[in-house]
């Protein structure tokens, strides 16, 4: 009666009717992952500094979609009052917190986000506790039949919305001046000086830009997620190893980047278990590092 | 918060005359104090910073709560109306931050000290209690660790691990015979933590003799980010239980998941389930948490000073957590072996406590007797998701709902 346990999973495993629906899953997954590592990327791409500070924001996006769904705001219309609330947040924060206390060293800057994250992240703790929220929104449990497999309405907006969002954001930098300025200011910082482009205002800009993705992001994962002071940094680690996979600064291969982790992830979960699911995500960091450290889409230095 | 400055002000008081008296004359000092009924310093420890501290916070609001209400009863009688003054402690959620309270409570001279809420808290803190010979009374802690190193000043009022697995693992077999028997798989999912890894490992080698196939293991890192994976898993193997091993969040996220997946086993059973018999999350999630079963701690809802406990936490704005109603008791406890040993003296109150058969309690325990420091009479109840509330199902003289298994599809 008693059969032995293991020959039966890996059979459950290997079928086409897991794997499909376990790579669906992957790329939705990774299209959020894509997003948050999209903001990363780009101030990474232009500061050329590592955004400390980018996980606290997004908790802190969070809660405000949080909030704003207390007031009656259902959080897929908060991404148009967040997203430039929290332009205008990273706008500020480095024209007046981040820029002025780096002293001109790039590698100050580095620092100070690491500092606004801890305040930040203290901030909520002190304001909020550590209690884990949730929203009820009332199409959460809503999911759509394909046949082979059930997928949540909202994981499907937010699929959609990250391509939205990247096409909004490819469009400003190629055809806006800023998007020009911005792409002048990464390319060759001084030369852009000279040529007139006030650097001090395009690095707001692309932080503003970068914060801005952080808050769309929030919006998209309060439906189906929890809040509390530390949600955000489930997120950041896997963010940053998408733009190393994707290439430093590349807003395609942050994109390309964090559907291929959303499917390792997936799949070596199904076939290692959860707990080590995350060691195929690490191996392929790594091995990208080795073999090809300017990433996927990135420029060779 | 009025009541705490009332005390301090009154300790101030008490300090003042207790001066003046020691500078009039030894003599007069006892009587000065006994009319005054001195206070009581009861060291009220729970990890209200960091990552327990929605626990640890519940816990506080339960001993505080009980304080107020013996205080607001006249106190401990026997010592002329003794009130209990609350030394607050924060053991910052980790073992290290615990003991260093202990040490500060030592010096402040508490009597007593009620809390540490995790098991890996009381094992450090119980231990350094114990070098002053200083009672403590464990609110929560369930390994089975804490109560078996034969400390003489630890006391566990409710159950620990080893009996509430058992219990849950006879109450499964014994809801699933009444049913006819409809289950024969199982599928465990668990945190891989030591919570979760130990429970797992145990009902791996416990439900095969107890008739129950265990169809996969699954285990999964806290936080975790999706359950997608985990659930298709589910999906494919289709157990007629499932039962998850989990901390508050993922098991949320676990239940909604299945929930958005169209995955309804038989049952969700669970032992010590991090949110299966929680208020918060049958209120926020009513269609994901229906129907869930668990074995934890849980009040006596036949008792009548339970539900007006109950009544005036809610009135609060707070959920009716165990941590909440669990404090509420070991304070009890602690009030009535006060009561008992007429005295503030450590090893009254120690001998006091360990011949204890305290039964005004709200809890749905046997008679308390303690053996080793462990409350022999403690159990834990069997409940279910029903109607938007959570019922006891289990045991049957404390129950006040039927399990409905298997669940309807």
């Amino acid at each position: 009666m008693c059969h032995p346990p293991l020959p039966a999973s890996i059979l459950v495993v290997l079928s086409p009717a897991i794997i499909i629906p376990a790579i669906l899953n992957g790329l939705l997954t990774g299209a959020v992952y894509a997003l948050v590592a999209l903001g990363l990327t780009l101030v990474y791409g232009v500061l050329h500094i590592i955004n400390f500070a980018h996980g606290a924001l997004l908790t802190a996006a969070m809660f405000a979609a949080f909030f704003a769904y207390q007031f009656g705001i259902d959080p897929y219309v908060a991404i148009f009052l967040l997203a430039p609330a929290f332009f205008a947040v990273g706008y500020a924060l480095q024209r007046l917190v981040i820029g002025p206390a780096a002293h001109g060293d790039d590698r100050n800057m580095l620092l100070v986000t690491l500092g606004i994250a801890v305040i930040i992240e203290n901030a909520l703790l002190y304001a909020f506790r550590a209690d884990t929220r949730t929203i009820d929104v009332p199409y959460a449990f809503q999911s759509i039949d394909f046949g082979f497999t059930f997928v949540a309405v909202p994981r499907l907006v937010g699929f959609a919305a990250v391509f939205a969002v990247a096409l909004v954001l490819w469009l400003i930098m190629t055809f806006t001046d800023t998007g020009k300025a911005i792409r002048a200011v990464a390319k060759e910082k001084v030369g852009a000086e000279l040529a007139g482009i006030d650097v001090a205002h395009v690095y707001a800009v692309t932080f503003g830009l970068g914060t801005a993705c952080v808050a769309i992001a929030a919006c998209l994962l309060v439906p189906t997620y929890y809040v509390n002071p530390s949600a955000g940094n489930a997120f950041v680690l896997v963010a940053f190893t998408i733009v190393v996979l994707g290439g430093m600064g590349s807003v395609p291969g942050a994109l390309i980047g964090g559907l291929v982790i959303g499917v390792v992830e997936s799949l070596s979960s199904l076939f290692f278990g959860d707990s080590l699911g995350q060691v195929g995500i690490f191996l392929i960091f790594i091995a990208m590092l080795l073999v090809r450290p300017s990433g996927l889409f990135g420029a060779r230095a | 918060m009025s009541t705490c400055k009332f005390q301090l002000s009154r300790r101030r008081f008490l300090t003042t005359t207790a001066a003046i008296a020691a500078a009039s004359g030894s003599l007069a000092m006892p009587s000065v104090l006994r009319a005054a009924g001195a206070p009581v310093k009861l060291g009220v420890l729970h990890p209200v910073s960091g990552a327990l501290s929605y626990s640890g916070t519940q816990g506080r609001l339960g001993a505080t709560m009980a304080i107020e209400e013996i205080n607001a009863a006249g106190g401990i009688k026997s010592l002329g109306g003794a009130k209990i003054d609350a030394v607050l402690g924060d053991a910052r959620s980790t073992p290290e931050g615990g003991t260093a309270e202990v040490e500060k409570m030592n010096s402040d001279g508490v009597a007593c000290i009620v809390g540490g809420y995790a098991s890996n808290i009381c094992l450090a803190t119980t231990q350094a209690a114990a070098r002053y010979d200083l009672p403590y009374v464990v609110d929560v802690g369930v390994a089975d660790g804490i109560v078996t190193r034969g400390l003489k000043n630890t006391f566990r009022f409710g159950p620990g691990f080893g009996v509430i697995a058992k219990t849950a693992l006879d109450n499964l077999v014994k809801i699933n015979d009444a049913a006819g028997k409809v289950a024969k798989t199982v599928m465990i999912v668990h945190e891989d933590s030591l919570f979760g890894s130990g429970l797992a490992k145990l009902l791996n080698a416990q439900l095969p003799s107890k008739g129950f196939q265990v169809l996969e293991t699954v285990s999964h890192p806290t936080p975790n980010r999706d359950f997608n994976t985990i659930v298709l898993k589910i999906k494919a193997q289709n157990p007629d239980i499932v039962i998850p091993a989990d901390y508050y969040n993922e098991y949320v996220l676990l239940a909604r998941t299945m929930l958005q997946q169209h995955v309804r086993p038989k049952a969700i059973y669970s032992v010590l389930g991090g949110a299966a018999s929680s208020y918060k999350f049958v209120k926020e999630f009513p269609d994901a948490a229906k129907g869930i079963m668990d074995c934890n701690h849980w009040f006596n809802p036949h008792s009548d000073k339970a539900l007006a406990l109950k009544k005036k936490v809610e009135a609060k704005g707070q959920f009716f957590t165990y941590e909440v109603y669990l404090n509420y008791s070991c304070v009890g406890l602690v009030a009535d072996a006060l009561e008992r040993a007429a005295s503030a003296d450590r090893a009254k109150i120690t001998a006091a406590l360990a011949s204890s058969t305290w039964s005004g309690h709200i809890m749905p325990y046997g008679p308390t007797k303690f053996v080793n420091g462990q409350n022999e009479g403690a159990a834990p109840c069997n409940t279910q998701v029903q109607d938007n509330d959570i019922k006891v199902i289990l045991p049957a003289e404390f129950a006040n709902g039927k399990a409905i298994f298997p669940m309807k599809a």
